[in-house]
């Protein structure tokens, strides 16, 4: 966003195949993003393309991979400055887009220029002829693109780490071509939307600073209420800690699930018990809305009409099918009642085309998005009047902020990194066949069988030192908390890390997980914390412990 | 031989996976209320007709038997079944006491990376509107 003035995948998944190197770096997609990562692999088997994957685990996209960088978790800053180390001793860099195109590289390449081969390899565990390659393929091929999720964001220093990928695209000039481009693959399905829509502390839809004062001016009009002063509100984890400390009295959740998805679970129950008044509007009694004065019973995504918008900004149709088991609400429904009780004007949709509207008045990205014209493939932001077929690629010929900026970046080691106590690194991701907090997916039959239970995954070397054979319970305790999960024993993880989803609330990597934020976009570390391992009784035999 | 569908659906509709953000395009065939199969097709963007396994096979929760069907409110330290009158009777009263003992900033939302487009827009007009703050947020940093 700071380097190029806009947040989101700035291609399309269709020109995915058109790449000739692609870089996937924290990003598991088989299992996250299981049919964007089919593109990936028919670039690689049907057209060529060379992939790179940069992950401590040993994915399933390695099978596909021509260098697979494993380096230590938290050591990406130092892993992409040292690729484009590389890049730019061996002249693969694309001179004339950064003359044209780009600002600040001469401050940058200073900074890049410290991160010799050797001293890369020293911090990431990456072998230097491994670096080269990568650096030869990801430099050496036009177009090239990158792809990159939660692996890169959820670290203390997730924000630096997307601009070192930024960085990576200018110095290449994979910037504005089918093809190539930045991407962030978005976890769930409207991720992108709830973030366009303005439901985000620093913005009113469509990414319009709540601190600029002719947007707030816009927005007093607009709303007929004098908009709360130009200072940003707080994040999602800044609510849960100001609950614990008084500062924030009510708290109302709609489709979250914070006490399985945020970190260090024991705090967020700490500082949620403590709320005046929590509401939370869900469609089960989640461990949220267990702790909840007030639950409100809504509708699924097939009790409902709306538009869901996805990692590639495609604004598509949601469709209602069945009407709402008893007395739920779609949420829109929930909302409007509730405004209207409280003496708010301009609540009286109908339906959510009428919303849609209004959004297309005061979004300017989303000025064309009518529901007319969203049948078939729907539209891809920005779209911003009528006659406007939608923009599959971002940055053609020009930056919304005018030229791309280098940002220069250090490496900064974890926020918690292994000690004596704690010897071994945790990391943290997703299944296959289950989905988030598992509200939804742990109730589906057949994804259950297919996977009933949380297996932690632990390199083979450190299993054998500890004595855990594949299948044992083990106890993985950190400073925030004890779990008691089965291992799985393989050589997926790097030696000294152990891997757990959040998907199982019986055995919950988030009671381990480090709720450091990064300073800037407020992302918990979830991908690093230290922890120490051993065998255990299982649960049911606890007494004989 | 070839697999034949033989059951006729009452419908087929097209929506889009509430899953991940790939955004998948599936068709819901439904028959006396159930969803009974998953297609998707295969012109369309951004999946042409590939679906994963929660996509084709993961629809089940919407017909489990924990699915919450009435609103519920706290008395004496239990959630118990309440009219929708009541419950939002109750928040409406609680947030404007709160609102003004407080001051709108002891208020926070957290819209839902699940939930459309327009519920999201809602929200966060709920709390720059109806409440005053910009304390709104959602899940994007998970």
């Amino acid at each position: 966003m700071q380097a190029f003035g806009s947040g989101a995948m700035t291609n399309s998944i269709a020109d995915i195949v058109e790449a000739k190197a692609i870089l996937a770096i924290g990003t598991n997609t088989t299992e996250a993003h299981p049919v964007l990562s089919l593109q990936i692999k028919k670039a690689v088997r049907q057209h060529g393309a060379s992939l790179i994957v940069a992950d401590p685990r040993r994915i399933e996209l390695v099978d596909f991979a021509t260098v697979h960088l494993r380096l230590e978790a938290g050591t990406d800053l130092a892993l992409l400055n040292g690729l484009a180390h590389i890049i730019l001793n061996e002249n693969l860099h694309d001179s004339a887009f950064i003359t044209e195109r780009t600002e600040n590289f001469e401050a940058w390449k200073a900074v890049v220029d410290e991160y010799t081969p050797d001293r890369v390899s020293a911090i990431t565990g990456v072998p230097v002829d491994d670096l080269v390659r990568a650096a030869r393929i990801y430099g050496g091929a036009r177009p090239a693109s990158i792809f990159y999720c939660l692996g890169i964001t959820e670290h203390t220093v997730g924000h630096q780490n997307v601009l070192a990928l930024a960085n990576l695209a200018l110095l290449t000039g994979n910037l504005g071509i089918r093809g190539g481009g930045l991407n962030p693959i978005r976890g769930q399905n409207n991720v992108q939307g709830a973030c366009d829509m303005g439901g985000l502390p620093n913005y009113y839809p469509g990414y319009q600073p709540v601190t600029d004062p002719a947007v707030r001016e816009k927005m007093t009009a607009f709303y007929g209420v004098e908009q709360p002063p130009a200072t940003p509100g707080l994040t999602m984890g800044e609510l849960i800690q100001a609950a614990g400390e008084h500062r924030i009295r009510a708290l109302y959740i709609m489709g979250e699930n914070p006490m399985m998805s945020d970190p260090n679970t024991n705090h967020v129950r700490d500082c949620l018990e403590k709320l005046d008044l929590l509401i939370v509007q869900d469609l089960f009694l989640t461990e949220t809305a267990a702790l909840a004065d007030v639950v409100f019973p809504a509708a699924a995504f097939a009790e409902k009409d709306g538009t869901f918008t996805n990692t590639e900004r495609r604004v598509q149709r949601v469709r209602q099918v069945f009407d709402p088991p008893g007395e739920a609400r779609a949420d829109w429904q929930i909302l409007c009642q509730l405004a209207r009780r409280m003496g708010a004007r301009g609540w009286d949709y109908t339906s959510p085309s009428e919303i849609m509207e209004e959004i297309a008045q005061i979004t300017p990205p989303y000025g064309g998005i009518h529901y007319d014209r969203l049948e078939g493939d729907g539209l891809q932001w920005p779209c911003p009047s009528r006659d406007h077929n939608g923009t599959p690629i971002l940055h053609v010929g020009k930056f919304p902020r005018g030229r791309g900026r280098f940002h220069p970046v250090h490496h900064q080691p974890a926020a918690e990194l292994p000690d004596d106590e704690y010897p071994l690194m945790l990391t943290t991701g997703r299944i296959l066949q289950h989905y988030h907090t598992g509200t939804m997916t742990r109730r589906v039959s057949g994804l259950n069988i297919l996977a009933p239970e949380e297996r932690a995954e632990i390199n083979t070397l450190d299993a054998a030192e500890l004595g855990i054979a594949d299948g044992d319970w083990i106890r993985i305790a950190s400073r925030r908390g004890v779990v008691t999960v089965r291992a799985r024993v393989c050589e997926r993880p790097r030696r000294g890390l152990v891997f757990m989803t959040f998907h199982f609330v019986e055995a919950l990597s988030n009671v381990l997980t480090n709720n450091a934020l990064d300073p800037i976009a407020k992302v918990p570390e979830y991908k690093v914390c230290a922890v120490k391992v051993e065998r255990a009784y299982p649960p049911e035999d606890r007494t004989h412990a | 031989m070839a697999y034949a569908p033989t059951l006729s659906p009452d419908r087929v509709a097209r929506t889009t996976c509430p899953y991940c953000g790939v955004g998948c395009q599936i068709e819901l065939h439904t028959k006396g209320g159930v969803v009974y199969r998953v297609s998707a097709p295969f012109d369309a963007q951004p999946n042409q007709g590939k679906l994963c396994v929660k996509g084709r096979f993961g629809h089940d929760y919407l017909w489990h038997p924990d699915r919450l069907t009435v609103p519920l409110l706290r008395r004496n330290g239990q959630l118990v079944p309440v009219g929708w009158d009541e419950a939002l009777g109750f928040v409406a009263d609680r947030l404007a006491a709160i609102k003004s003992e407080s001051g709108p900033g002891a208020i926070g939302a957290l819209g839902g990376s699940r939930c459309t487009n327009e519920e999201n827009y809602l929200m966060q007009k709920f709390a720059r509107q109806v409440i005053g703050t910009h304390n709104v947020d959602n899940c994007a940093r998970l």
